[in-house]
Order: C-alpha cells, then structure tokens, then sequence
C-alpha cells in the first residue's frame, strides 16, 4: 500500500491494522492499514468487486448478519477494538447510510429520527425528543420542508429527501464516524448535490467514510481518498494529491478511466 | 451535545441482549412443541398399527363384529382386513377426479387467459370462497343433490361428488399458478406459427406445465383421502367390496369411524390410519420430488 | 378462427360452472332449511333447545352456534403463540438453513393429517393425558377440542405468516441493525409492523378452518345439545352436530340440521372473504 502524504495521522479516530475480510475462504479484502482523521470526508473508491462496500460494513459489523463472513486483524474506534464490544454498542458511534434511501415505512418522520433512540431503549422526556428530533432534521436541512409533517409517513417525500431523512437518523445519536454506501448513487442530480454540500457541511461535526463509485464525487468533497483493488489497499492520501499526482500505476489508470 | 449525554447515562446493552437471547430460547422450544404433535401422532400410528398390516389386512373385507369379539378375547389379531374400503376409496377417489380435473383445468386455463376480467375476477373469488366451505357442508350438498335426486340413496356417486367439489377450487388454483409461470414468449410462438388457440392449450400450455398441473392434483387428492364427514353423509359404508357408484361404498376413513365405534373391532383403527397416512405420505412425498424435479 | 371462438366458448362456459355450483349450493341450503326456519322463524338462531322427540319437536341452533365459536376462539388463542414462534423460526431466525427446511416439512405434514386420525389420537392420547393432568370427568369437552383443532390449525396461520415475515425488506432490517438494534428489536420493530396485514389475514384464515372441523371435534367435545357452562363443560358445534345427527334424520330434523348448515357455510363464507380482502389491500 502507498501513502501519497506523510500520512502522520495524530489520533486518528479510526485506525484499521491489518484488517482482513473473508467469505468462507476467500479474501475479499486483504492486510488494510489505513488511519482515518477525524472531522475529514474520507472516499473510498474502485471499481466494481474491489471489496470497499465490503470494508465499510465490516466497520459497523454489518457483516455479521450474515453467516460466512470473518474478519482478521483489528480495528480500532478512538483507540478501541471494535470487535472486542457488543456490536449494539459500537453501532451507537458508528452510524450507517445505506445506498438506497430505507426509512421505516409504518413510522412517521418523528419517529424515524428519533427511532434509534426508542431501539436502544433510550428513555427520553418529550422535551428532548423535540429538540433531538429538530436539530438532526435541521443538520440535514430539512426541518423547513418537513416541519409540519412531522407526524405523517416518510413515504411521501422525494427520493433526496427520503435519503436525508435517513442521514437525519443516523445524526440523531451524534455518532462519530458516519459510514455512506454510495449515498447519492440513487438519487437525481439535484438531490446528489444538496447531499454533497451537506456532507461537507456535516465534517464539522462529525467524521465522514464514503464508498463512493463517482470519482468525481470524491474529487469534489472528500480530503482524504482510499483507492483499493482487488481487494487491497492500492493508494491513500489527500484527495489532491492523489488526484493530480497518483503515485501506483493503477491509481492513475483508475482515474484516467482505464477500467471501471 | 446534550444526546451523548442522554446516551451515556442509559446503557441497557446487557439486558437487551438477554432478552434478545431469552425471546430466541422461547421461539427455539414453542416451535419444537409445534412440531411434536406430529412427531408422537406418527410414532402412535406405527407403533400401535404395524402389526396388523399384512397382505391379508390389504385384500380381505372388513370382520363381522362377532369374529373381532371373539378373536379379541382370545388375544388374537383380528381377522380380515380393509379391502372395502381401500377399494371405495380408490373408486371414488377415481370418480371424483374425473369431475374435478376436467372442470378445474379448463377453469384454471379460463383465468389464465383473461387475467383482469371481471368475469374471471369473480370466477376465482368464489372458487377461493368455495375451498373454504367445510367438508360436511358439501357432503350435505352433495347428500341434497345426489342421494335425494339422482342415486334415490347414499352412493359412491354422492360421495364423489363432494370429494370432486373439494378438489375443485385447488386444481383450479394450481393450475393458473402453473401457466402464470410458463413465459410468454413460448405461448406466442405457438400462436404466431397460426396454431389454433385450442392446440396451443393441448399441445403447448398443457405438456409444459405439466408438473405443475400434476401436482396439484395429487395435492387435491391427498386431501381427499382422509375425508370423513362428507361421506358419511353421501357414501354411507359398505362391509363388501362395491364397484357400482350408484350403492353405498366403503372408504378407509369411514371404516376407521366404524371401527371406532365398535369395542370389538377398535383394534383396527391403527393400522387403517397408518395405511391411510402412508397413502398420503406418498402422494406428498411424490408430488415434492416433481417439484424438486422441475428446479 | 372458428376454432378459437369455439374453444373461448368452452372455457368460458366451464368457469361458468363454478359460479353455478356456489349459487345452486346457496339455493339448496336455503330451500332445504326453509321448513325449520318457518316452523321457527329466526328465533331458531337462538333458541336452545334441541328436543327430537316426535310430536313435540323442537331444535334451535344456538348451542352449537357457541360451541363453534368458542372452541374456535379458544383454538386460535392457544395456536397463536406456538404458531408465531415458528414462524418466526421459519421467516426470520432460520430462515434459508436446513433446520429450516425440516421443521417446514413437518408442520406442513401437520397440515396432511386428516380429521379423524387428529380424533383417535387426541381420544386415546390426549384425552387420558388431560385427565391424569386433573382435569377431571371423561376428559371431553370444549376444552380438549379447542386443544386439538389448535394444533390442527396451526400449520396453516404458521405457513402464511412464514412467507410474509420472510418478504420483508432486507434493507430495512440492516437499518434498523445500523442504529444499534437486537435481532429482537429488528424483529419488534421493524419486521413484524411490516408484515402486520399478512399475519393477521393467516389467523383470520385459519379461525376460519377451525369452524367448520368436523371428526376431531365431535369425537372429542362430548356432544351435548347445550350451551356449555364453562371452558371445561362439554358441548357441540354446528359441523358435528350435523355429522353426529344425521343418520336417519329426516322432516323437520333434517331441515334444522340444513339450517345449521346454511348458517355454517354463511359463517365461514364471511370468514374467508375478509381473510382473502386482507391479503388483497397487501398486493
């Protein structure tokens, strides 16, 4: 794996070892070392079957839903080993947007916001709810289109808005570290790029993991890129970087469109 | 931020994974008390009625009941058999397909071929309602129509004839289920050749489909078999062998009824449930390999 | 072309057939339970009494009105626990592994075993079982014909159930998975509210089995001709008392027994038409 920075990451907020992931015995991900910095949109990019989606579930152990997935090495959130919790906890600091937009279909938007709080069996007085509730809407800029239907059903809204109803949730628990698969890849031009501009928005807060299959969208918003292939960790640094000046030859073929 | 406040002072990870645990338990043994019915009726049929089975329980007629009291207070097997009503049994069985496969297939080919009619709507609504009606329900029916009007008595004919209307509704299902699954593009070859539409349904629909259409036949008969109600209000029972659909006729269930009935011949009772459960065992048994076959 | 008109025709006219057979089944009910209801007006509905003695006949469909329903209510209670366990088991928990596919096979053979043998064992296995548990007398009554017809039932709710909890969404489960939740919670949460309509239509459809069991229930409730006291007391219901009074039943016996009839295919009819429209507004 080549850094294209001196990539001396101070505290990073997550640090991935040697991470290895593997479906009965095949490697689908393989030996990834990579620090990931805190308050900064990290890309993940590659082509199709290169095995981010992989990597980025295995950050929250979505993985683990299903039977023959393993995972080798060590991953560590804020200096602790992820796999060595309950994943219910981890998932409290890990917060996931899925590819295509999935609120819960039988609760209003009130309640999907704040439906991570009610799954946790969090007790909260209605007070905090509202303020919750308003503040992730308000982090997503979507209180003023939805203020005042709060309490119906999330269907109605358009595909970008249902998309930030879902990041709305995920915001609510204040994680840090949001994982995004391919957030925007299901959405229209417009509702991409005000989820584009929110996600640079929302680095102020929070630290940002994208999978994206969009370089330019990584060219666009993130700091810091992942480029991996085959399975392996290929190329890190600043997006700048390594944009105008790839260091392996398969980044740089990767990014003049050489395959896909 | 006030919410990782609010998160860090309630953590109730633990006892929500001992509750995620303890409801997985439960669901884990309320599912084997489900299945365990079937598991101790099936041990109770053949631990009770193996012993009797033999080639002579299959072809002689049912004892008298003065034969049984006496074989029974020597201790000994009873003599005879079921040949009765394995006999009635497989005639009406016979009749009663006769009328429900013709009727429910074409009526199947019908809803197939006009999905969204109103007409076709309606048709598999009631068809629908129709396998709902219980079983001794269309044995009075069938009692009204058949013994009153037509055989003027009980008769292997009535007896079909409520077995036929139970068959009906799912031969009528499965079939529009199966041609649903046949492509299009296989029917409009045929038709785009200028094969007439009823060729197309004999030689076509009909051969591709057809381990779906037998299937559910042989479901619908497995169905029937274990019927008792109905019949004995329409075929009534016989202790001979009757081939003549117009007279009363014997049938395995109906003989297990009598036999339980009967102190002196309640020993049989076993061993006809478990010849009765094999048959459907088997049809069941066949009818999933030809699914299985089929993928 | 002819040929196809011909060949529409014949289709046409066989499904014809069907709507036939349910209206000329209506029709003979009605006409044939026409003297009782005159001899009793609609009072007979509700009337208990059930006296064949000639010359001061007198029969009223009540106590096996409330025979029916409460065996098939208590028959549903009891089933629901133990079928919405499996078919959690079969749906969500298992779903897809072989233990899966086995306990699927052996709940539908519960499915296949006809009345009659659910009768003899539930007499000869069940019964003396009760009564060693204490539940005194013979060991008849509405409470061991409730238990039997539960477990008669319960493949069919189990099966419908199964397949609805096994269509829901898989992305909305990795949601609710993602903020942090149990398979529990998924399940509470998420997957059962989605698959509310369907499970419900599956309990609504195999109450509606449970009404017209006939052999298992009549060989097992003690068939007395009065409402019963108490979940303990024996009593009857429509389709046995039908099967048990038959034979021989002629004149205005018989057309009572039409009547009960009637209102049995009436009751069931309903039944399985709001089971059907459930699943209907759900596609």
């Amino acid at each position: 794996m080549t850094t294209n920075t001196i990539a001396e990451v101070k505290n990073p907020i997550l640090s991935l070892n040697d991470l290895s992931i593997a479906y009965d015995k095949n490697y689908a991900v393989k030996n990834v070392s990579v620090e990931i910095k805190k308050n900064t949109v990290t890309a993940i990019m590659g082509p199709s079957g290169c095995g981010k989606s992989t990597l980025l579930r295995a950050l929250n152990r979505m993985h683990e839903l299903y039977e023959n997935i393993t995972t080798e090495g060590e991953a560590l959130l804020n200096g602790k080993n992820i796999y060595e919790m309950p994943a219910i906890k981890l998932r409290r600091h890990m917060g996931m947007v899925f590819q295509r937009p999935n609120p819960f279909p039988t609760m209003s938007i009130y309640d999907n916001v704040i439906a991570g709080y009610k799954l946790n069996g969090i007790r909260t007085k209605k007070v905090e709810r509202d303020e919750i509730v308003e503040r992730s809407l308000r982090d997503v800029a979507l209180w003023d289109e939805v203020k005042d239907s709060l309490f119906k059903k999330g269907t109605f809204l358009s595909g970008g808005q249902q998309q930030r109803l879902c990041i709305a949730r995920a915001l609510a628990f204040s994680p840090e570290v949001i994982l995004m698969d391919e957030p925007t890849s299901a959405l229209d031009p417009i509702a991409t790029a005000k989820i584009e501009d929110l996600l640079v928005k929302l680095k102020e807060h929070y630290t940002i993991v994208l999978v994206t299959h969009n370089m330019s969208q990584a060219a666009r918003i993130s700091d810091y890129s992942l480029f991996m292939y085959l399975g392996e960790l290929v190329e890190y640094g600043k997006t700048k970087n390594m944009f105008t000046n790839p260091i392996d030859p398969r980044t740089e073929e990767y990014l003049t469109g050489k395959f896909g | 931020m006030e919410s990782i406040d609010i998160l860090k002072s309630q953590d109730h990870s633990s006892g929500r994974l001992l509750k995620d645990k303890l409801v997985l338990g439960a669901v884990i043994v309320l599912s084997l008390i489900t299945i365990s019915p079937i598991i101790l009726i099936i041990w109770k049929l053949v631990v009770e009625g193996y012993r009797q089975i033999s080639l002579d329980f299959l072809i002689e007629n049912t004892p008298d009941t003065f034969e049984a009291m006496t074989a029974v207070a020597n201790g000994e097997l009873i003599p005879g058999g079921i040949a009765n009503g394995i006999v009635g049994t497989l005639l009406m069985v016979i009749l009663a397909s006769a009328l429900a496969i013709p009727i429910g297939i074409l009526t199947g080919i019908y809803l197939y071929e006009n999905q969204g009619s109103f007409m076709a709507n309606i048709t598999r609504d009631i068809s629908d309602i129709l396998q709902g009606v219980p079983s001794i329900v269309l044995g009075l029916i069938s009692y009204l129509w058949i013994v009153k009007h037509i055989t003027m008595g009980f008769s292997a004919l009535a007896g079909s004839v409520s077995l036929a209307i139970m068959m009906l509704p799912m031969i009528v299902r499965s079939t529009e289920e199966t041609l649903k699954m046949i492509p299009e593009s296989l029917k409009e070859a045929a038709l785009a050749l200028g094969v007439p539409y009823h060729k197309v349904i004999l030689r076509v629909l009909i051969p591709t489909g057809f381990s779906g259409l037998i299937t559910g036949i042989l479901l619908g008969i497995s169905r029937i078999l274990g019927e008792t109600a109905p019949l004995m209000l329409t075929a009534l029972g016989s202790s001979m062998i009757n081939l003549d659909m117009t007279k009363p006729t014997s049938a395995i269930p109906l003989l297990i009824w009598e036999f339980y009935n009967d102190p002196n011949m309640v020993g049989l009772i076993w061993s006809s449930s478990l010849l009765l459960m094999a048959m459907i065992l088997v049809l069941n048994l066949v009818s999933k390999q030809i699914v299985a076959k089929r993928r | 072309m002819n040929s196809d008109k011909i060949t529409k025709a014949v289709l046409f006219s066989v499904s014809i057939l069907i709507l036939l057979l349910a209206a000329g089944m209506l029709y003979s009910l009605v006409g044939g339970s026409l003297p009782a209801f005159k001899t009793f007006g609609l009072r007979f509905i509700i009337s208990g009494e059930w006296d064949p003695t000639y010359g001061r006949e007198k029969y009223g469909a009540l106590p096996f009105i409330v025979g029916t329903l409460i065996t098939s209510f208590a028959a549903l209670l009891i089933s629901l626990p133990l079928s919405f366990s499996t078919s959690l088991f079969l749906g969500e928990y298992f779903r897809g592994t072989r233990v899966a596919r086995i306990l699927g096979i052996l709940v539908d053979l519960l499915a296949g075993i006809p009345s009659i043998v659910y009768g003899l064992w539930g007499f000869y296995v069940l019964r003396p079982l009760l009564i060693d548990l204490g539940f005194g007398g013979q060991g008849f009554g509405i409470f061991t014909a409730s238990l039997i017809l539960a477990i008669m039932i319960i493949p069919y709710a189990t099966s419908l159930s199964n397949e609805i909890i096994g269509m829901v969404p898989n992305d909305l489960k990795e949601a609710a998975y993602s903020l942090g939740a149990t398979r529990l919670e998924v399940i509470t949460t998420v997957t059962i509210p989605a698959a509310r309509s369907g499970i419900i239509a599956g309990y609504i459809l195999s109450f509606g089995r449970a009404l017209g069991e006939t052999m298992a229930v009549t060989m097992l409730i003690g068939n007395t001709n009065l409402v019963p006291d108490s979940l303990f007391d024996t009593g009857n219901t429509m389709a046995s008392v039908i099967a048990n009074q038959f034979g021989e039943a002629d004149g205005l016996k018989l057309s009572s027994l039409i009547a009960i009839g009637l209102l049995l295919f009436l009751m069931t009819g309903v039944i399985n038409a709001i089971g059907k429209l459930i699943i209907k507004k759900m596609n």
